[in-house]
């Protein structure tokens, strides 16, 4: 198989950078993108020239590191996947494939596709928690939670914070990530008790980061990988306004 | 030197407590004095961090990731294990304590794995406690799933995402103590050496992944929760980035390293489909609760998997260990698949692969139970492979896993550097040689949020009363000139073959002779070869970038240089281990049904590696089993 890529290669957070062009042989369609990435520096390695900087770790779609712009698609052409369980299979021979970095004020590029993330980390850090310190737990059936209200938690608590949902949003709005976080602990009875400070707290710092504001166009939620409902983002505007109320 | 594991006084189910009864203390208005740095984010690193922030220390957290919360742990999927009896099928501590010392054929310590049994049903409250989403029943109550070796439910889940769900937490608590401003964290921040001070843990060396930069950092102790080295194999479970570095640079500067060799091959991954294959994705073991594993009886077998009839079925392990059936342990679980598939009855287009059927079990529970218990696992499969598992069985195939061995520790998870800790997978303690699924999770936690802030203090009290050291001592100048140094020599080769061409080779010599069968011949092969890979790597390896910048194949080639000394060490402990027990299957040692053949008598003692002038030297560490008597391990 033969694919010609565009890559976005830029030095560093000051360089202008630009697309440059790479028409790579020898891929196979059980490959994945990454492992197509992985060849091509080799090539480049051997041609005494510098490798593409490109994000990756568990390369199973669950830690979140890795997120290309692939023609113009976070993670690529397909719903609900990360870059790294894209396969060429996915691509037709020849074909030329743009890869970008996530784009978006609040996640400077670093180098080449690689992003910097960390602003999620901060909101994180704002009350994405549950106050309580180790040895000081109840038992753990002392609580019912019944399954419908668990599996409410679960799935808003499954985000791997690729920030994909940033990447493809018009307005680059943390949105779908915050509420996320917020609902998966404001859902459980453990994490009640601080709701409204935490909203208050992580939505201030959403917007402190420079994250757009969300005009609900629903592109977020067909490219995140876990599929996450926007639901989530109504529930806490929901929260918002009742945290004002309250507070 | 003699090594002293530091057991407790008392009856096994006495030992913590007496050992926490009889721990020094450290007055909280003198812990903000005290700094500690934990090297590792994940169950382990973000468990310990946060909770040594939480009393009061103070302390510098690294990771390689872009963030905490990508650290491996993440990618855990099955469960969590905890002795806490909710089903009420005779489960208790000593029963979990039995399963997993028997599991680890009975090459671990008593206390150790008694206290990990011991504490894991304080381990689910805690994280109840946190916020994490376990599954649960309809009346509220946590559910329960079972596990390979193991014939209670006690594996405590959420959905096939467990281990997420859990770093999630850790990280969360993390996040809390670095807005409390108790832990300053150090991501895209790779640890490339230890500094010791008169034989202490005094700080590590840094490099900044994004600037080049390489940074010192000093502490009153280190603690290294930096996870597998699996990726000596190349292709295995792991991340891409995990490595040895940190360990293997601990063990030179005279950290002993225990059963190397002990690595578990996992029997539910992903087959290789190509040579350009980096990573092998796991399949996660809670699979075998319901898929059934079989081949066809037929060498050559054309037909479809749909189409072939039962009676051409060989359902091998229900065949071989009907009491266990497709839940036996890991290590049998491999071993059985690789007979099989050596034997020329492997499914799949490279006849690597055996396979994982569902359709008894959807038959009998319904699809929308099965996807229920396993949904992302089955979407998984099918971004992978193109094909839907609910309409043909999965194909699957035995790939490198976990890390029994690691850093050699005593009780106190402390290593033979005073000061210098290791918690969670890169220790060696609790798993002897076959870890049980659903236990590593477990063992990462306690370690990192029960054990660990329990015991520091006896060093640390002690440390208080010596004279501190800053980063203007001299031991940190010499670590980073042999650092830079490293990565000068590395990038002045300029040879021919990259970093990736040499990982293959290693990748392939290790796979061939030191995974799920070795033997005498294949293991001194093996180091010749290693030696050679080693020699060519520093004469022929080429790099391109530069020291100070974002490079990331000078990453990689600091993290292959590590690897391959420590396969040296993996082969050298395999080959002086003349017995079987668990992952360990030496060929001249089996019963005359091809099981694992121990022999107690010689080798009932934990190898511990010393490294001194590029040599390695065996000291043991004897074991005894004063509370079950060691049997053959039987799962019929």
């Amino acid at each position: 198989m033969v694919l010609t890529f565009k890559i976005w290669r830029q030095e560093d957070k000051d360089d202008k950078g630009s697309l440059q062009t790479y028409k790579v042989d020898g891929l196979s369609e059980d490959m994945s993108i990454l492992e197509a990435l992985d060849h091509l520096n080799e090539q480049l390695v051997l041609k005494n020239e510098k490798v593409i900087a490109f994000e990756y770790d568990c390369r199973e779609g669950i830690c979140g590191q890795c997120g290309i712009f692939i023609n113009g698609r976070a993670h690529g052409p397909h719903d609900a996947t990360t870059t790294c369980q894209l396969h060429l299979r996915s691509f037709e021979d020849g074909q030329t494939i743009v890869l970008e970095p996530w784009r978006a004020k609040a996640f400077p590029v670093i180098k080449d596709l690689i992003v910097d993330r960390s602003a999620f980390d901060r909101i994180i850090q704002q009350g994405a928690y549950i106050g309580a310190k180790t040895g000081t737990a109840p038992e753990a059936n002392a609580i019912p939670i019944g399954k419908q209200t668990a599996d409410k938690a679960m799935d808003a608590a499954v985000c791997i914070g690729c920030g994909a949902c940033v990447a493809t949003c018009k307005n680059s709005s943390a949105a779908l990530f915050t509420a996320a976080k917020i609902n998966h602990l404001n859902t459980l009875p453990q994490g009640k008790l601080e709701a409204h400070q935490r909203v208050k707290d992580m939505t201030n710092q959403m917007e402190k980061e420079g994250f757009g504001n969300c005009t609900f166009t629903g592109a977020c939620e067909v490219e995140c990988p876990e599929s996450i409902s926007v639901v989530n983002i109504a529930e806490m505007n929901a929260s918002i306004i009742k945290t004002k109320i309250y507070s | 030197m003699l090594l002293d594991p530091k057991i407790p006084e008392g009856k096994l189910e006495d030992k913590w407590r007496n050992y926490q009864l009889g721990s020094s203390l450290i007055n909280p208005a003198n812990r903000k004095k005290v700094k500690v740095i934990v090297v590792g984010s994940g169950l382990a690193g973000s468990g310990a961090a946060a909770t040594l922030a939480e009393l009061g220390y103070e302390i510098d957290c690294f990771c390689y990731q872009d963030s905490a919360r990508r650290a491996h742990s993440v990618a855990a999927q099955g469960g969590v294990n905890a002795a806490k009896n909710y089903q009420h099928d005779g489960d208790s501590i000593w029963r979990m304590f039995h399963d997993t010392l028997k599991g680890g054929d009975f090459r671990s310590r008593e206390a150790n794995v008694y206290r990990l049994a011991e504490l894991s049903a304080p381990l689910i409250d805690h994280f109840t406690q946190q916020g994490v989403p376990f599954a649960r029943e309809y009346g509220g109550v946590l559910v329960n799933r079972s596990f390979g070796g193991v014939q209670v439910q006690r594996t405590f889940y959420a959905r096939g995402q467990t281990g997420q769900q859990l770093l999630l937490a850790a990280y969360a608590q993390l996040s809390k103590m670095i807005r409390a401003g108790k832990v300053k964290m150090h991501a895209r921040h790779e640890m490339l050496d230890l500094v010791s001070i008169n034989g202490k843990a005094k700080g590590i060396i840094a490099r900044d992944l994004c600037t080049g930069e390489i940074k010192s950092f000093a502490a009153d102790a280190v603690v290294l929760a930096t996870g597998g080295y699996s990726r000596v194999f190349r292709l295995s479970t792991l991340a891409i980035g995990c490595n040895g570095s940190a360990i293997w640079k601990a063990h030179k500067k005279g950290a002993f390293f225990a059963s190397p060799s002990f690595t578990q091959i996992h029997p539910t991954a992903l087959p290789q489909a190509s040579e350009a294959q980096s990573k092998l994705t796991l399949m996660s073991e809670s699979l075998r609760n319901d898929g059934r594993i079989w081949v066809p009886n037929n060498k050559n077998e054309a037909r479809r998997a749909n189409d072939i009839a039962e009676k051409d079925r060989d359902y091998y392990l229900e065949r071989k260990y009907p009491s266990f059936g497709n839940l036996a342990p890991r290590d049998i679980a491999s071993r059985a698949a690789k007979k099989r598939i050596d034997a020329g009855y492997g499914v799949g287009k490279l006849k690597n692969a055996v396979y994982l059927d569902f359709k008894d079990a959807i038959t009998n529970l319904g699809l929308e139970t099965i996807k229920d218990r396993y949904g992302n696992l089955f979407k998984m499969y099918k971004k992978i492979t193109g094909i839907d598992a609910y309409k043909e069985p999965m194909q699957i195939s035995p790939a490198a896993h976990f890390s029994m061995g690691g850093l050699w520790v005593d009780y106190e998870l402390m290593t033979t550097i005073p000061g210098l800790y290791a918690l969670g997978e890169c220790n060696f303690s609790d798993h002897g040689a076959n870890r049980l699924g659903a236990n590593s999770l477990l063992q990462a936690s306690i370690d990192g949020y029960f054990i660990l802030p329990n015991t520091i203090n006896n060093y640390l009290v002690k440390e208080l009363k010596n004279e501190r050291h800053t980063i203007d001592h001299p031991a940190f100048d010499q670590a980073t000139s042999a650092v830079t140094n490293q990565i000068n020599k590395i990038l002045s080769l300029k040879g021919s073959k990259t970093v990736d061409h040499f990982h293959r080779a290693l990748g392939k010599v290790m796979w061939q002779e030191c995974a799920m069968s070795r033997n005498e011949e294949g293991l001194k092969g093996a180091l010749k070869e290693i030696e050679q890979i080693r020699d060519d790597f520093w004469r022929d390896l080429t790099v391109t970038g530069t020291a100070d910048e974002m490079n990331t194949e000078l990453e990689k080639a600091l993290r292959l240089a590590d690897f391959i000394e420590l396969a040296l060490l993996m082969c050298t402990d395999a080959l002086d281990r003349k017995e079987s027990c668990g992952a360990h299957f030496r060929e001249e040692y089996q019963t005359p049904e091809g099981e694992a053949l121990r022999m107690d008598e010689e080798y009932a003692f934990v190898s511990a590696w010393e490294y001194s002038k590029e040599r390695f030297k065996l000291h043991k560490e004897q074991l005894s089993f004063n509370n079950i008597t060691p049997t053959v391990r039987s799962y019929k």
